[in-house]
Order: structure tokens, then sequence, then C-alpha cells
């Protein structure tokens, strides 16, 4: 017997039948376009910087070395050791001070606060976050400067303690609004079951809800993290901007992200020091990325456990 | 078949569980009790009186104020801010909103909800949760006796004797209810009181539970709120019914559901009309 039509048997494409197809291919172009700019943008980086990378670099220098003189007429260097060294010391001082101001902060919120003053804290947080970096930068220079100049005697007050502090603050608010979500995401279930064994509230908090989102809020602060190592601005204005391997947080010292920031516009397009800078960007690219995968990487295990 | 429903218990005796008579001390003593959240009344008017050792039941349909009346009894209105609590409850005499400290109150009383609650950390730790809590500073072999002594009153220390220190959460839904009942016992509670803990238990896990609360029964008082009449019946020894936030009617359970009920309710629901 011949198959009836499809039409005849109810199996006919219909109006809604194209639509979902056409919004599936639509969302699969949008999803897709992430990983297309994050690839285009790598690729572009790389490229720029290829030649000098591939040819004449020295990596064991580039790594190694605390020499970047990338202007010297006879015998140009280019060792970023300074560089990372002053991108780390300023990371994790702003570490030192973001992370218990801004976790305690999120337990405040997340545990405590209610109603309207909940409400106000999270608004004023999320203002925070959006204070322009340059702003920041210019705290550190017109207000942390001379404070550090007279506190502490010191000759400049641009430096590592500086910058450490203004990074600090700046990371606070993204990591106290993650931190916040990490611990509403606890059910309040737990908080019930521990209430009702007889947990004091702090006991609930350090025992019960802490320990369920410990993962977020590891990932948390590893996107502080990040924060601390992209920033530019604010490292560029209060850091000092001196090559120099830290000895102490009275001391200047330059970024990474402050080196490119400062130098590329005075660099000949082509030239072995804007392909340099290129290679530090390469660097941070792939810094950062790993910085990122961990905290995605820990965000999925908290989903999972 | 009867094997089945053996407690895993190592008591050599079958439970039994007698009653205490009208005489016996009171545990908890209810006065006019009203809940409300914000203006609306979820419970009126209670007044009742639940003796020491004895198991309480109460029966009545969904939203008939039952989950409200355990929560004011353990002041977890303290955490809801819309729930308000008029009238008197007194615990062993005293009346609990005149306690200071509301944390020893709630170390007295165990709660088992309806949904297990299996706190994200081992087993083990949700047993010895409560010990540590109280700051009694129990050394190792005295809390992995306290451990092993809960976990197997509550029927669960075959099952888990060997992963004492896997997740908790892991465990099946029947297995972490019987895990919240170990962690209730841990508390060495005066007072146990389960919230339809046999929601979410497999039959054969509910009636070993059952067992082990009629043993309980001399150690603690048990409130038992249930929807199911038949537990009511198999375990209170007085039963109260709850209908649209009222206490409608406080009797012994034999009575009750031999048909000797003041209100006509009370028989209907026992026998199933509604509900």
């Amino acid at each position: 017997m011949a198959q009836p039509h499809p039409t005849q048997s109810g199996d006919h494409l219909d109006g809604q039948w194209y639509v979902d197809k056409l919004f599936h291919g639509l969302m699969f172009l949008c999803g897709i376009s992430a990983v297309l700019f994050v690839l285009g943008i790598f690729l572009f980086v790389f490229a720029e910087g290829a030649g000098f990378i591939l040819k004449s670099l020295d990596w064991r220098q580039f790594l190694l070395s605390p020499r970047w003189m990338p202007t010297s007429s006879y015998n140009p260097t280019y060792g970023i050791l300074a560089l990372i060294a002053g991108t780390a010391s300023i990371t994790f001082l702003a570490m030192v001070v973001a992370v218990p101001f801004s976790l305690g902060a999120a337990i405040y919120i997340a545990e405590f606060a209610k109603g309207r003053t909940r409400e106000v804290l999270k608004i004023l947080i999320e203002l925070l976050a959006a204070i322009p970096s340059v702003v920041w930068g210019f705290i550190g220079l017109a207000i942390m400067n001379p404070w550090i100049i007279q506190t502490f005697d010191e000759p400049i007050g641009l430096n590592i303690l500086n910058c450490g502090i203004i990074l600090g603050l700046m990371a606070a608010p993204i990591i106290t609004s993650i931190a916040e979500d990490a611990l509403k995401a606890v059910p309040d279930t737990y908080r019930e079951a521990a209430e009702a064994l007889g947990a004091n509230r702090w006991q609930t908090i350090a025992q019960v809800v802490l320990p369920a989102a410990k993962n977020g809020l590891l990932a948390a602060v590893l996107l502080g993290v990040g924060r601390g190592f992209g920033e530019t601005m604010a490292v560029l204005m209060a850091s000092g901007h001196s090559i120099n391997m830290p000895e102490s947080i009275f001391d200047s010292v330059r970024a990474l992200t402050a080196t490119i920031a400062a130098e590329l516009g005075e660099t000949a397009v082509g030239s072995d020091h804007y392909q340099a800078l290129f290679a530090i960007g390469i660097f941070l690219f792939t810094i950062t990325f790993f910085i990122n995968m961990t905290a995605d990487w820990i965000i999925r295990g908290s989903k999972r456990g | 078949m009867v094997n089945l429903f053996r407690s895993a218990n190592d008591d050599p005796h079958p439970p039994q569980s007698t009653a205490p008579g009208p005489k016996a001390p009171i545990q908890v003593a209810v006065r006019d009790l009203t809940i409300r959240y914000g203006n609306w009344p979820v419970l009126s008017d209670v007044t009742l009186d639940i003796r020491r050792h004895e198991i309480f039941g109460i029966i009545g349909p969904a939203n008939s104020g039952k989950t409200s009346f355990l929560n004011a009894l353990n002041r977890m209105d303290l955490l809801r801010p819309n729930m308000t609590v008029h009238g008197e409850i007194r615990f062993n005499g005293v009346d609990i909103r005149t306690w200071r400290n509301v944390y020893a109150l709630r170390r007295m009383i165990g709660v088992v909800f309806p949904l297990p609650v299996g706190l994200p950390m081992t087993i083990y730790d949700n047993v010895a949760l409560a010990p540590r809590l109280s700051g009694k500073n129990l050394d190792k072999t005295a809390l992995d006796a306290l451990v092993e002594r809960c976990l197997r009153r509550a029927a669960l220390w075959d099952e888990v004797k060997d992963r004492l220190h896997a997740l908790g959460s892991l465990l099946s839904g029947g297995q972490q209810q019987r895990l919240t009942i170990a962690r209730a016992l841990s508390q060495e509670p005066q007072l146990l009181m389960l919230d339809e803990f046999s929601i979410a238990v497999d039959p054969v896990t509910t009636m070993r539970i059952e067992d082990v609360l009629k043993s309980l029964q001399e150690e603690m008082t048990i409130i038992l709120v249930t929807n199911l009449v038949q537990q009511a019946q198999r375990l209170a020894h007085r039963t109260a019914f709850f209908l649209d936030g009222r206490c409608i009617e406080v009797g012994e359970t034999e009575a009750l559901f031999s048909g000797q009920v003041k209100n006509r309710r009370t028989r209907e629901y026992i026998e199933g009309k509604f509900g």
C-alpha cells in the first residue's frame, strides 16, 4: 500500500515549526558569537605580537629578567619580571584589603540585614562598583598620596600600599555581590534545620551556611583577583609607575596593564617595542583566562556538590 | 512479614508504649494560643496539655495550623518576621517567651521536618552537629558512641556504618529522613516533634521508624503531626484534631477511633469523608 501523503497524516510543517527553527538558529548565532569574539581578540593580539614573539623574543629573558628597557638605544631589553611582581604585589595587597571586608559585608547583607537596610546597602554597593576606574585613580593621587606621605613619613605616596588599597576598594563591591549571591543560594531549610538543632546565628553561619557556600565564595574571590590583574587606569595613577622589584609596601611599582596603556601610544607600529607590548597582552590574556577558568570550574563544582 | 517491619534497634524486647495517665506531669501546656501571619490567623485559641512521655498525635487536613503549632513551640516564629504568636506556651512549667536563651530551649526540643534536610556535611558530622553546638566538649570516643547510638536508634546504622564520612546529601530520601531523626535524637531532647515525617519515606521504613518512636517514648515526649490518621491510631496515646486553624477536639486515641467523639467533624475526618 502506498504511504499516505504527509499532509494527510497530519504531519505538516506549519508556521510555528518554522518560527521555532528560526529562533533556534538565531540563538545559536548569538551564543556562538561570544566564542567568535574571544577567538577574534586573541588572534588579533597574537597576530600583532607574532613577528616579535616567534623571531626575536628571548622567552627566558622576557619572563625572568626584571629589566624592562625597550627604549634603550644600544641594548633594548624586554624583561617583565618586575612588572609581574608589581601586578602580583598590588593584587595580593588588594585581596588582603578586600576579602575580609567583602565577605563580612556579604554575610551581613545576606544573613542579617532586612528590608530597607538590605535594599539600600545593595544599591550602594552596586553604585560603588559603577565608579569609573579613573575616579579611583584620582582618589589615589589626590587623597591617598598626601595621606601616606604624612602618616608614614615617606617621600612618595604613590606605591604598593596606595594602589593596593585603591584596588581593594574597587574589587570589594564585585566580591561582595557575588559572595552575597552565593550565600543567598544556600537553601533556607539548612538555616532552619540548624536553628532547630539549637544553633545560634553565628553557629548557623559558621558551621552550615559558609561551608555550604564555600565554592561560590572562593569563585567570588577569584573574580576579584581577576579584576585586580586586569585593572589599568587606577593602577597607572596610584602605583607610582616605576620599574622596581618591590621590597616593601612603600615601594613604587609598575603593573603589566599600566605599561601597555602608557607605552602603546608612543611606539612605532610594528616595532619590537610595539610587539613586545602585545606579548604582555598575550601573557595577561592567558593569566586572566586561567583565573576565570578556575573560578568557573569551582562554581560548577559547587553546583554538583 | 513481621520480620521486615522489626526495628533495627538492638533492643531485644519488642517496642511497647504505655500511656502516661491523666495525673502524669505536664510537659507542654498551651493556653489560648493564636498564631497569625500578618493579619491572617492560621491558628486560634488552642488550649491543650501534653503529658510527659506521651506520644501526642495531631491530625487534620492541610492548612489546619498543625505545622504553625510546632513552629510556635520551639520559637521558630523568631525566624519569620510576619509570624506573631499570642497566648501562652509553658515548657516544663515555664513560659517559653520568658526564656532568655532561645537556643537552649531549642536544644531541648528535637524537630523532624516533612522533607528531609541533610545538611551539606558528612553523615557523621550531621549527627555530631548538635552535641558540638551545645558546647559539651565530648571526646572522640564519646562522640563516636553517641553518633552510633543515634544512628542505630534511627534504624540507619547498618546502612551507613561503612561510609560515615560520605556526604549526607548523597543518601536516598528515606535514608536522609532517618538521618534527620538521628540528628534530632543526638540533641537528647526532652521533646521530639515530628512533622509528617513519612511523606518522603517508603512504607517499610515508615513502619521501622514507628517502632523506633514507640521505644523512644520512655525517654522523651513525642508530638506527632501526621496526615495519616492510621499512623496516629497506631502510635498516639492521645490525639488532637485540628481543622481550619482551630483545635476541634482532644481525646484518647482509642476513644476517638472507636467513635466516642464530641464533634461530628472529627468522626467524619477519621472516617475519611473529607480532608
